[in-house]
């Protein structure tokens, strides 16, 4: 899938959600057609009327959730409609600190999605440069990889207690994987004859890492990134939801003891939010990174 | 011919590969010897699996044969050798990095200066008609200008031989002239020894001064024909000279081609 194609479906999902009640796209869905720009092909409408179409959509889909569950008698505290959350938000904005647990949300899903990224990136280059490391340590990885590593949330917090670290720590750990295997698999896959290649022009180890397997490895790490991006959401949400009294995730316990649907409800769509930023900001810096890629075959 | 120095001498060459079992071993080549001289273009022509490319392997240092000798310019070859210019039929640039930093990569292994380094680059893509070329990316260039940037990376580090892998099989028939011609003019005009590894019995025909015919496997030199053909620097003229259309019989008949298919 286009890099920037999935920057523009994000963006235009943003200008939607203008109001930040609107429903937002799930931005990992390969659903987006993965044409070129421009798409002569006959039959597809034109990049105005899609949007036309898509933004019509969003309208239609606030509407029906504003005025259908009235109509059919479903009570407000089971599903609010778009004006009792934009009510909810205000409220939340002004008496719940709104905005220090978005920052904290938004400061704990960043550090973790890097120090994972990091951390994950230069391992799967070491296990990648040893194929005896990599051979000793790949029943483990599989079998860390396959947990489910938001399980170990409340470990994290009996250890570390009701701060911001266990919340870091799972979203590290959330992120590491992903990015740890592509890497790692991008490295296994480098093509012999370019290695040959550098061989034959007499380059050290070290320049063949860094001149061929490392940067012939960055498509898979851009793609590890970005699932990297969106489970460093999940993983900061999973943290928040088990200990702690800060960040969105603690807004959906807080508002379900109180049984404000509503404030679960801001709660999720600005998780949501803090997701497609961070997915958008990863596909523009892959946008940039692997520029030499044509389009068409991103 | 005149008699000039050998470049590039197999001296009774045999490799062996161990099998994935450990136990049986694989035959590529089996006392293999040749010669390269100075300036020369010589071509080896086989059945697909003949170890053509085990050759190439060896010559370039990237494997060691189980016996006999290799030398360039009469130094016994125990690795990867600077002196060893090699093109595969995949022209292995860098998608990522521009054609003039693909033809500097080469290079990079030496304690030249950057300056200097680009320089060179920028000469070699002059001589291979690719200088508007320099600012772009492998992508945006047809499959035949990438195997001319192949080709100026190649002569780039000033190799003493050129190994050419099959360069040409992977592009439609009419690019492959062009570039048969192509690279033909950049080698005669700089003299460069060149050992061309085909399967095209026309390629060798038109490009080459010599051709070493090799057996199936385990392969094995069993024929030598020099190409008495003038112009060595234009295939485009030799191909539609009545006598190469002998040559290439000829070597129908020395890898009993007709039987085959028969």
């Amino acid at each position: 899938m286009s890099a920037s194609e999935v920057t523009a479906a994000v963006e235009r999902t943003n200008t939607l959600a203008a109001e930040p009640v609107a429903r937002a796209a799930p931005p990992a869905q390969p659903a987006m057609p993965d044409h070129p720009a421009p798409a002569p092909a006959a039959g597809l409408a034109s990049p105005t009327s899609i949007l036309l179409g898509s933004l019509g959509f969003g309208i239609l889909f606030l509407l029906a959730w504003q005025f259908l569950p009235p109509a059919l008698g479903v009570p407000s505290y089971i599903i609010p409609t778009v004006t009792d959350l934009a009510r909810e938000f205000g409220r939340m904005v002004q008496r719940e600190n709104l905005m220090v647990h978005v920052v904290s949300t938004v400061t704990i899903a960043s550090a973790g999605f890097v120090i994972g990224s990091l951390l994950g990136a230069a391992l799967g280059y070491v296990l990648g440069m040893s194929v005896f490391i990599e051979k000793v340590l790949s029943p483990y990885i599989l079998g860390l990889q396959i947990a489910p590593k938001v399980a170990f949330a409340p470990l994290f917090i009996m250890w570390l207690g009701y701060n911001a670290w266990p919340k870091l720590v799972v979203t590290i750990l959330v992120v590491f994987f992903p990015i740890l295997v592509n890497v790692l698999q991008s490295m296994k896959t480098v093509d012999r004859d370019l290695i040959n290649l550098a061989r034959a022009y007499s380059m050290s180890r070290m320049q063949i890492f860094w001149k061929i397997e490392v940067p012939a490895s960055m498509p898979a790490l851009m793609a590890g990134l970005r699932i990297g991006a969106t489970l460093a959401v999940i993983g900061v949400t999973v943290g928040e939801l088990v200990g702690g009294n800060t960040g969105l995730g603690y807004l959906i316990t807080f508002g379900e003891g109180q049984a404000n649907t509503a404030m679960v409800f801001n709660a999720i769509v600005l998780l949501t939010l803090v997701g497609i930023v961070l997915y958008a900001v990863v596909a523009a810096i892959e946008a940039r990174v692997l520029h030499y890629i044509p389009r068409a075959m991103r | 011919m005149l008699k000039t120095a050998s470049v590039l001498e197999l001296i009774g060459v045999t490799k062996r590969f161990t099998a994935p079992d450990g136990v049986s071993a694989l035959t590529a080549i089996e006392r293999v010897s040749l010669e390269v001289r100075a300036g020369e273009f010589v071509a080896v022509v086989g059945p697909s699996g003949c170890g053509k490319s085990t050759i190439l392997n060896l010559v370039a240092g990237l494997d060691r044969p189980s016996e006999g000798r290799i030398l360039l310019n009469s130094i016994p070859v125990e690795g990867p050798n600077p002196t060893v210019g090699f093109m595969l039929q995949k022209d292995l640039l860098l998608p990522w990095r521009k054609i003039v930093h693909n033809v500097e990569f080469g290079l990079e292994a030496r304690a030249i200066s950057r300056a200097e380094r680009r320089e060179r680059a920028l000469r070699e893509l002059q001589r291979c008609r690719l200088q508007d070329f320099a600012e772009s990316y492998p992508y945006q260039l047809s499959g035949g200008m990438r195997q001319r940037a192949a080709l100026a990376r190649t002569l780039a580090i000033e190799p003493a031989i050129v190994l050419l892998d099959e360069p040409f099989s992977a592009l439609d028939a009419q690019t492959k002239l062009i570039l048969q011609k192509s690279f033909a003019r950049t080698i005669a005009s700089s003299a460069i020894t060149t050992l061309l590894i085909t399967h095209d019995l026309m390629e060798a025909v038109i490009m080459s001064d010599r051709i070493l015919v090799m057996s199936e496997r385990p392969g094995q030199i069993i024929e030598e024909i020099p190409v008495d053909l003038p112009d060595r620097d234009d295939p485009m003229a030799r191909i539609s000279a009545a006598r190469a259309r002998e040559y290439v019989d000829h070597l129908l008949a020395s890898l009993h081609l007709q039987e085959k298919a028969a």
